[in-house]
């Protein structure tokens, strides 16, 4: 990649603060938005906790002519929008309609709207079924509505791989900045905390059964058993240097220095998973070598052989506990495809302001060989970061972010 | 269908753009105006089929015609 990609705007919902600051000040200090399910009873259900973006209010920041037709995730990604592009200082009227595009990811699409539609064909008969369910459930529905809000026309898609289509988003974007779009909007807002969401989750087996918020989501600890789901997550807004110096856009947060994505092979294959593979190919790609690498923002899936693999990739690659290894997650629960990007703008701001956020709850397994961040923040010079997603079903993403000088 | 079940109705299922109030100031704007798609106006016109049980023709309300149109089909066939 010749011309660096540039992150010059970033929008944060997440369980632990909405907006920048609120965010990155809720995770330094170790606050967490875990907390047992208010959206629906979850009393007869196996698992719990979950991390709800509690403070936004979605739909006083709304048209309410978007309200009819539109799911949670999709409300607060359009929300995240407007304030990513706030943050960039980009006012999309001013820019070229086809010179700009979207590009996010989904793990799901809107199943909340999907079962509330579901639940009338199944009552009510066909005749009752919104005629907004055509798109409103479906995973593109959140670039279609930003790029529609924002009549931003140009390269736009989806990204769907779990967890780490979040990253993917983001390369796919540097792709497209890099082919000559100005600017894109990309990342991912992410969630379906309903019972139909839930169900389909707890099928997976991968969610804690605990009910305890500080002790639902222990990656990296011996008594890890499973995840906490959460909803939100980040839209960050992407573009060449010469399309923000265009703009008059003097700084930003960093550079997506590099980016690269693998496939496990199948189980029983006796072959090791993708991950190591997948973090040296994102290194190569942006032209450093792990002795460049300051902080590693890891996947965290807290199951245990998960986290074997992961601390395995991780330690081939760096050497044992040579680099300091963090999961801020912890504190927001994994938010499918939005954790990846919301872990992303964590980087930049550890880079911004010289300081690695916290992992909480967990007791490391020494075990494992990681040298893990927490319960405090850590002080530290990051010039370079590198964020891990995994997604069900054997995707692997890396994303290296870097300070830009 | 009153004037008043109508408004109901558009605001329930497409709702106003910013600075748009769904009441009787909007009776002779079009849909296109009113930012209403053709997807919106199938939520609409379905809904009416349901609520007052009756049959609307697809092709009938486009995107030209106006909420006082669709009044008048609804009751006036």
């Amino acid at each position: 990649m010749s011309a660096p990609t540039l992150v010059t705007g970033l929008g944060i919902v997440s369980p632990n603060g909405a907006g920048i600051e609120e965010f990155w000040a809720r995770t330094l200090a170790g606050d967490s938005g875990i907390a047992t399910v208010t959206r629906f009873d979850p009393a007869s259900y196996p698992s719990r906790l979950a991390g709800e973006v509690t403070d936004v209010a979605v739909e006083d920041n709304l048209p309410n002519r978007l309200l009819p037709q539109t799911d949670r995730m999709t409300r607060l990604s359009l929300v995240a929008t407007d304030w990513a592009l706030a943050d960039a200082g980009a006012d999309t009227a001013e820019l070229p309609e086809f010179g700009t595009g979207v590009i996010t990811a989904a793990s799901s699409g809107g199943f909340e709207f999907g079962q509330n539609e579901l639940q009338k064909l199944w009552r009510k008969g066909s005749r009752h079924v919104s005629a907004y369910q055509s798109f409103a459930w479906f995973y593109a529905v959140n670039t279609g509505q930003i790029s529609i809000r924002n009549e931003m026309r140009g390269p736009s898609g989806v990204l769907v791989a779990d967890q780490a289509g979040g990253l993917d988003a983001l390369g796919q974007a540097r792709r497209q900045v890099s082919k000559g779009t100005g600017l894109i909007v990309t990342g991912g807002v992410d969630g379906s905390i309903c019972p139909w969401g839930w169900v389909a989750q707890t099928a997976q087996g991968r969610l804690s059964t605990e009910n305890s918020p500080d002790r639902g989501f222990l990656p990296f600890d011996a008594r890890a058993a499973g995840h906490v789901p959460g909803e939100g997550g980040a839209i960050l807004i992407v573009e060449d240097a010469e399309s923000a110096a265009r703009r008059g856009v003097a700084g930003a947060y960093g550079e997506i220095a590099g980016y690269a994505a693998t496939i496990d092979p199948p189980p029983g294959s006796g072959r090791e998973p993708g991950l190591r593979r997948t973090v040296e190919t994102a290194l190569a790609d942006a032209g450093c070598g792990p002795g460049d690498v300051d902080a590693v923002f890891a996947d965290a899936a807290a199951t245990p052989s998960l986290d074997r693999s992961e601390a395995d990739a991780i330690s081939a690659v760096f050497g044992p506990a040579a680099v300091p290894v963090t999961a801020p997650k912890t504190m927001t629960g994994r938010l499918h495809s939005g954790g990846g990007p919301l872990d992303v703008a964590a980087a930049l701001l550890a880079v911004r302001d010289g300081v690695i956020p916290p992992t909480v709850n967990v007791s490391p397994d020494p075990g494992y060989a990681l040298d893990l961040v927490g319960p405090g923040p850590r002080a530290a010079r990051v010039r370079t970061a590198l964020v891990l997603a995994r997604g069900h079903g054997g995707f692997n993403s890396a994303v290296v972010v870097r300070e830009h000088r | 269908m009153s004037i008043e079940d109508l408004l109901r109705i558009l605001r329930e299922c497409a709702g106003a753009e910013e600075g748009v109030t769904i009441d009787e100031s909007i009776l002779d704007t079009d849909f296109d105006g009113l930012g209403y798609d053709s997807i919106a106006l199938l939520e609409i016109t379905s809904r009416i089929e349901r609520d007052f049980d009756v049959r609307l023709d697809d092709e009938s309300i486009d995107s030209g015609a106006t909420p006082r149109n669709l009044h008048s089909l609804v009751n006036d066939g």
